[in-house]
This record gives C-alpha cells, structure tokens and sequence, in this order.
C-alpha cells in the first residue's frame, strides 16, 4: 500500500558500477529501482559501498559505467516541482555562526527565494522537527541531537520529494537516536517522503524500513533484499515486539553472512 | 551582590593594576632614597611634571603618530583583505605573490625607510606606506588562511546546493574567516604603532608634524629624559588602547558562536 504501483520509480539505477581513480572497483553493477514512497535502507560491512550507492543516487559522484534515472528523467530536470531531493550528512554541517533559522533558510537563500518568502516555511520545518521554541539559538547552544534535528529541519524546508540520509543519526546515544528515528519514521509518512538511508544498526533499519538492501564488499554489491511488510506508520511498540526481533535476528544472520571472507570470494 | 573580590572582571582589572601602582611607589621611593639624577634615570614625579609642561607639544605629537599609524592600519587591512581576497580565488595568483609578500615582510622597515622617505616627497604619506608595509603581512595571511580554512562539510552542503561562486564567498568563507581576521588584526594593529614609530625616527621629521619619536629625538638630544619617558609612555598607551579596541571589536563580531570569545559559565 506505501509502494503505488501507478506511479513511476523515484530513482533507478541501471547496471550503474563505480571504479575509483586508484582502480579500486567501489561497486559492481547495480541494478535497483526505488519505488516512491519507499522507505529504503542500505546497509553493510564497512567498504560495502553503501556511502558510494548513495552518493551515485544523489548524483555527488558519477558511475563509472551504466547510468541512473531520477523519476524517469535524467538529471537535470532534478530540482522542479514534485522532482527535489535532499541529502542529511552524518554531521548536522550547520553554520556555526548563524542561528537556527538561518541555517534552515540557507539551501532556499542559495536557490534565491526571499525572506519574506522563506519565512513561513523555515517556521513549517522548524515546527516539524519540534523547535520552534529554538529558532533564535545559535548551534553552540544545542544538544548532538537538536542540532541533527536542525539538519532534518534544513532539509526539510525545501519540500524535498526524496531524503537521502547517510548515517544521520551515527553519533548520538542511542535514547536520542530512538526518538529521531520515530520521529523521522513520522514526517515519512505524513511527508509521503520517498527515503534512502545509510546505517550500521540493524534495530533502526528494521524500524524504519519497508526494505532493507545487505550488501558486501570488495566489490561493493547488494547481497539480499529484505522486506519488512509491518504497517506503518510504526510507533514505539512495534520496537518490543516478537516481530520486530524475529527481523533484527534474521537482518544480522544475512550482515553476518555478507561480512564472511568467502562472501566476497564468491562473486569476483 | 557578588564581593568585588569574587568578581572575574573586577580582579581582571585590579590585579595588573595593583602591579603596576606597587612598581612606582617602589620606583619613586627608591630612586629618591638612592637620590638618582633625574639626567640619569627620571622618577615617576618628574616624568609627570614633564607631561604637565609639555603637554601641548606631546599631544600634538601624538595626533601625529596617531593619524600616520590609523592611516597605516586602515590601508593595510584594506590592501591586505584585497590580496587575500586575490589569493583565495586563484591559486597561481597565491603561488606567483606570495614570495613577494613574505619578502616585504621580512626586509626590517628600518633598511627600507630611507629609501621611501627619498621617493615619496610627502613626508606623512611616506611615513604611511612604511608603516603600511610593516603592518600588511599578519592580514594577509591571517585572512588568506581563514577564507581557505572552510568546514569541508559545509563546502560539500553548498556544491550540492550549486551555490554560486559569490554565494559561497558571502554565506560561506567570509563569515568563516573572521576569526582569523580579527587575530590578525590585533597584531596588525600593533605593527601599524611600531612601523609609524620607526619610521618617524629614521625621518627624523621636526617641526610641525613631528611626532612621538621626534619628540623622543629631540629629548635625546637636549638631555631632556623626563620627557623622553612621557613620550615613550604614550607611545605604549597607545598601542595598549589599539589592541583593547580589537579585543572589543572582535568580542562584539564573535561572542555569539566563536570558541575564542564564549565565555563559558562555571
């Protein structure tokens, strides 16, 4: 019922691999098509190109072979109506010198809306990652966890139709990062956000996903597909559930195997 | 209310202030006990009295200074600002200048003087380009280091955002550069004093727009050191009261975000 069958894949990627300068093979080709309204986390052991996968998605690098299409198009139609996407670093980034509302303001200011503009939809993002009371603090004065929620604010405000998150919340104790992620699994839903998230835990990728992609390394490549077909939106309880740990203890059996040496000799 | 002892800012003041009236109660006292010639070393009463009767003189002499070491500080941060401006935007520029710049700063001002005072016929605006010379280098490489030093992160957020090139220097490296900007200007401040003074002595300019170190000379020469030490005693006021204004400056520019200027609550 999230995945619309009508309507066309979000992103997809057609045999796109990615060979680095130094000869190092990043990805072997890929084949992946991110449905709209999906929920998508990558996640692997370390040198899996999971951060490479999803810096192709966010067109930051280029494949080295094979290509990707955003909502059927290329890329330079990316960033019309119904077409944005944002992207959330593992550090929130925020401009140390300016206030909180600055920093949401600043990818509308780089793309030249007004103030006056601006102003109600910085109020908008702010309130829906619940700091409104916080709009005239400077970053100093906030918590590792506020200012993520900053981060998510910035991205927010420009109405993004896909959120692409590497390791979002990688830094926080793990109390802040439950309460992002519900809240993040919230503004999915009531945004119909379409999502690719990048994360080492295997609770909030059971938490958060509609499906979760395991890859492998050397080459970087994906090793299972998992579906997690609970409905959404998901609240706390779903965490305490037989469920819910039935998923996180199959998601590590696959993590444990795509981490084996022979995993990777078995492909190349 | 707090007793003024517990008070940071009311020790921050009295502390070096007690030094400072403890030495001249013990430099007046022991040099009138040892009976020192005012000739040889002047006691702290007399270097007042010649501060009272020179006052006209010394004052006009310190506008003099004055106006050649502001004018000297003004010109060295706007060229300063400029060049690393030029700097940062191209690296062949950076690479083929910066030699010279660092010549410039390392060739004594005393060596140079001459040769500006000799050239430039106006003896202010010579007295200005020494001084300039003397205080340009810390601006330029503060600033050039400050508007290249850009949180990577950041740089990363505003090409994704195809910010354009102004855009990134406005939002971006500017705001991250004054840090270092307004370290550079504290020490330029400084120079801009130091490089005005020297060069007043190798002028050695009298007359009417004679200044401190002139009036330094001229102490010299006619055996007056009270007013030797009246001078030299302005001259360090001065700079002292150049580098509070930074210090003010740059707490008023960065209190609100900077690691340097926060002032943490215990």
């Amino acid at each position: 019922m999230v995945t619309g069958g009508e309507r066309p894949p979000a992103v997809e990627v057609l045999s796109a691999e990615k060979v680095f300068s130094n000869g190092t093979r990043g990805l072997a080709p890929i084949n992946l098509s991110i449905a709209d309204g999906e929920f998508l986390t990558l996640i692997g052991p370390s040198g899996c190109g999971k951060s490479t996968l999803l810096k192709l998605i966010a067109n930051l690098i280029e494949p080295s072979d094979g290509r990707l299409l955003w909502w059927r198009g290329n890329f330079s139609q990316v960033g019309q109506e119904g077409r944005r996407f944002a992207f959330v670093f593992q550090e929130p980034t925020l401009m140390p010198w300016a206030r909180v509302e600055a920093n949401v303001r600043l990818p509308l200011e780089l793309s030249n809306v007004t103030k006056t503009k601006a102003a109600p939809l910085v109020a908008e993002a702010l309130e829906q990652v619940g700091l409104s009371a916080f709009t005239r603090h400077f970053p100093r004065q906030l918590s590792g966890g506020m200012k993520m929620r900053v981060s998510i604010a910035r991205a927010l405000v420009t109405k993004p139709n896909l959120l692409l998150m590497d390791e979002p919340f990688g830094a926080l104790d793990e109390f802040t990062r439950n309460k992002l992620d519900a809240d993040l699994i919230r503004l999915w839903w009531e945004g119909k956000l379409t999502t690719v998230f990048v994360t080492h835990s295997i609770y909030e990728a059971v938490f958060l996903s509609t499906r979760i992609i395991v890859m492998a390394a050397n080459p970087g490549r994906i090793f299972r597909t998992m579906t997690i077909g609970e409905p959404q939106p998901r609240g706390e309880g779903f965490r305490d559930s037989p469920k819910f740990a039935a998923y996180c203890r199959e998601l590590s059996t696959w993590l444990a195997k795509a981490s084996l040496p022979s995993a990777s000799a078995g492909v190349s | 209310m707090k007793p003024l002892l517990q008070s940071e800012a009311f020790v921050r003041i009295a502390a070096p202030l007690g030094v400072g009236i403890a030495l001249f109660v013990l430099w007046e006292v022991g040099f009138r006990l040892a009976s020192v010639p005012v000739y040889l070393f002047p006691k702290p009463s007399d270097i007042f009295t010649s501060f009272v009767n020179n006052g006209p003189s010394l004052f006009r002499a310190l506008l003099v200074t004055l106006r050649v070491t502001l004018q000297a500080f003004a010109a060295a941060v706007i060229i300063g600002t400029l060049v690393a401006f030029m700097f940062v935007q191209s690296r062949a520029i950076e690479i083929s200048l910066f030699p010279y710049a660092v010549l410039l700063q390392v060739t004594p001002v005393v060596a140079i003087a001459p040769l500006v005072i000799i050239l430039v016929k106006n003896t202010q605006l010579s007295l200005t380009i020494c001084a300039t010379l003397v205080a340009l280098f810390p601006i330029i490489s503060n600033t050039t280091l400050g508007l290249r030093s850009v949180d990577p992160g950041l740089a990363n957020y505003f090409r994704m955002n195809r910010a354009s090139r102004f855009k990134t220097l406005v939002k971006l490296r500017i705001p991250g550069a004054l840090p270092y900007f307004f370290g550079g200007l504290r020490i330029s401040s400084g120079l801009a004093l130091i490089g005005a003074v020297v060069a007043e002595f190798v002028a050695g300019t009298g007359g009417r727009s004679s200044g401190l170190a002139y009036e330094i000379l001229d102490a010299g020469f006619t055996l007056d050191i009270p007013r030797m030490f009246a001078a030299l005693f302005l001259i360090t006021l001065t700079g002292v009261v150049l580098f509070a204004a930074m210090v003010v400056l740059s707490r008023l520019a960065l209190s609100n975000w900077h690691e340097s200027e926060i002032r943490t609550e215990t």
